[in-house]
């Protein structure tokens, strides 16, 4: 996998294929990345466990929070991991040590670590780095559009709306 | 493999438009309403917390905004932009985010006259100070460049007309200063030039002129280019600091390549509050429609009336890049090989009385102040855009006293040419 920029494609069957998320260095501070991506995914229906040992067994956004990768209990299907490049390392090495294995790792923006993606994609694990989930859920549902933001989604397709409140859309494929 | 990219025209059309979800209405919806409904607090909070995306006030966003939002953001091949109320505001926002009092930027002489005004007066209100650079040398930019210079700004093809600016050169020098680069690419619109594939980091937009491309409606856009690193760069705090105003978050880690447009929107335009009408984003974004077609019937129409004027005797010159005399041309062929634009000037030999004379004797081309329209237009600038400006200033503009501006229409152009050969020879 090119990791310089990927398939909408790619993503979207990333992001539609996961229900259970571990997130690495989730915070509780509302304004930081590593709280609002919880509480967007929570939003989103996905089921999110917070990954950070200064705030284990408490909770961020309603979902709660282990200490370790390790402790969260059952098998989850993508990590995602909020740690600098280098940090980024050990952490893969944890999610690939997990029994089921994750099916994506997923570094959030500005952290990319190559060889680390390797030894996930050897290991038969999907690897995105260097984006946010919730960034690429509002661009493929059209949702970031509102924002002004260049989607770079072309379609004369009706977006699908998620049916659970206002102003909220889903990824599904447009009929 | 990444995906495939549209072309132009079916950008123009589609990018930032869809079936409306509700009602699957084509056409974009005119969100004519200055409020949203909320699920319940916590997604209200959520709206404001900049936790979640979507439409709280429109002030600070509106769904007809946004489709032309994106739009010319994909035009340009942006990351993402943010209409406003005008290209004054676009400016103004877009300097907002960059300068604290105190600060900085160097601009080319050779700019429309309103933004020439902007910088030099109403700026100071702020602190914010400009220094002015030839863009026909580089070098220039350089020399004015110091320890408080925060951005750098060019128009890619210059008011009053005929002039081509070398982006990448200037961009280079922005680069190698760490600096971003802001481009006023109204003249060209995206169709002839796309600044950001030449260095610049932020494209501003009169949305007013070829974009809306009909005279109805004024607007200005601000684009992101994604390019810029803002993270940790402490000269940018509106990008690199915690911002008070939404909890200490830092705009330039939350939203990425497209942090500086989201600065605009959630800083400067939520306070300054110069929003565009969503009434006028709907004429705005259905001109874009036909930006290609028109900018090349633009160009086209020009470089005949051009050709014509250049052959009058009563016309000692001719500024028109399309023109292959035309000391731009070179640089009009690198950067806007299409065609160099519809507005360019000309001066007559009869100086600043004929040039009052023509515009009073033209019945087909419009006197008014204003460019990229269907129609026709003319002003003479020394009298009108260009005379808040010295003797000195307007001359290094180029808004002498026998410059006369024209922005040539969709009419066709032997029309065009029938009326400024009779209005010359009435003068």
């Amino acid at each position: 996998m090119n990791h310089d920029s990927y398939p909408d494609a790619y993503i979207r069957s990333i992001l539609q294929g996961v229900r259970t998320v571990a997130i690495v260095g989730a915070s509780i501070n509302p304004a930081r990345p590593s709280f609002i991506v919880v509480k967007y995914l929570a939003e989103r229906g996905y089921e999110v466990i917070g990954v950070n040992p200064g705030l284990a067994g408490g909770t961020i956004a309603g979902c709660p929070v282990v200490a370790r990768l390790a402790d969260v209990g059952k098998p989850v299907d993508m990590v995602e991991i909020f740690r600098n490049s280098e940090a980024a390392g050990p952490v893969v090495d944890e999610a690939l040590a997990l029994e089921p294995k994750p099916r994506v790792i997923w570094m959030q923006l500005s952290v990319r670590n190559d060889e680390a993606a390797a030894r996930a994609e050897a290991a038969g694990v999907q690897v995105v780095m260097n984006r946010c989930p919730k960034i690429e859920y509002g661009r493929l549902s059209g949702e970031i559009g509102w924002q002004g933001v260049n989607s770079r989604i072309l379609s004369a397709r009706k977006p699908q709306l998620s049916g659970k409140g206002f102003q909220k859309l889903t990824i599904d494929s447009r009929r | 493999m990444a995906d495939q990219q549209p072309g132009f025209s079916t950008l123009a059309i589609h990018a930032g438009a869809a079936p409306d979800a509700a009602t699957g209405a084509r056409a974009t919806p005119i969100y004519q309403t200055t409020s949203f409904v909320f699920d319940d607090v916590d997604h209200a909070a959520s709206l404001f917390g900049l936790q979640a995306f979507g439409n709280i006030y429109s002030r600070i966003g509106n769904p007809t905004n946004a489709v032309l939002e994106e739009r010319v953001a994909a035009l340009e091949g942006g990351t993402a932009a943010l209409a406003v109320a005008s290209g004054h505001a676009a400016e103004f926002l877009t300097f907002h985010a960059l300068m604290q009092p105190g600060d900085e930027f160097v601009a080319a002489t050779k700019l429309y006259g309103g933004s020439i005004n902007q910088f030099n007066h109403s700026y100071k209100n702020f602190g914010w100070s400009v220094r002015w650079a030839d863009s026909d040398d580089p070098a220039t930019f350089e020399a004015a460049i110091t320890e408080r210079t925060k951005a750098i700004f060019v128009e890619s093809i210059a008011n009053p007309g005929g002039v081509i600016v070398d982006i990448a050169a200037i961009a280079e020098i922005a680069r190698r200063h760490r600096i971003p680069l802001i481009v006023d690419n109204t003249m060209a619109s995206p169709y002839l030039i796309r600044p950001f594939e030449h260095g610049a980091d932020i494209v501003v937009h009169s949305a007013t002129k070829f974009l809306g491309g009909h005279g109805n409606s004024i607007g200005g856009i601000i684009v992101d280019g994604g390019t810029f690193n803002w993270a940790g760069d402490e000269r940018y705090p509106m990008l690199s600091k915690p911002r008070p105003e939404y909890g200490g978050m830092v705009l330039g880690e939350t939203f990425g390549n497209f942090a500086f447009a989201i600065a605009c929107r959630v800083l400067g335009l939520r306070d300054l509050g110069p929003a565009l009408s969503p009434f006028n984003a709907f004429m705005l974004l259905t001109g874009i429609e036909t930006l290609p077609l028109r900018m090349q019937r633009h160009s086209d129409n020009a470089l005949s009336v051009a050709e014509h004027l250049q052959a009058h005797e009563a016309i000692s010159w001719v500024s028109y890049p399309g023109l292959r005399t035309d000391r731009y041309h070179n640089l009009a062929a690198r950067y806007c090989p299409k065609g160099a634009g519809a507005v360019f000037t000309f001066g007559l030999k009869g100086g600043y009385d004929a040039g009052v004379r023509l515009v009073s004797n033209l019945r087909l081309f419009s006197h008014l102040a204003n460019i990229g329209d269907t129609r026709s237009l003319v002003i003479h600038p020394a009298s009108t855009t260009h005379r808040q400006l010295t003797d000195e200033q307007r001359t290094v503009a180029g808004a002498g006293p026998e410059v006369v501006r024209i922005s040539v229409g969709l009419e066709d152009k032997e029309d065009l040419i029938a009326d400024l050969d009779q209005a010359l020879a009435a003068a």
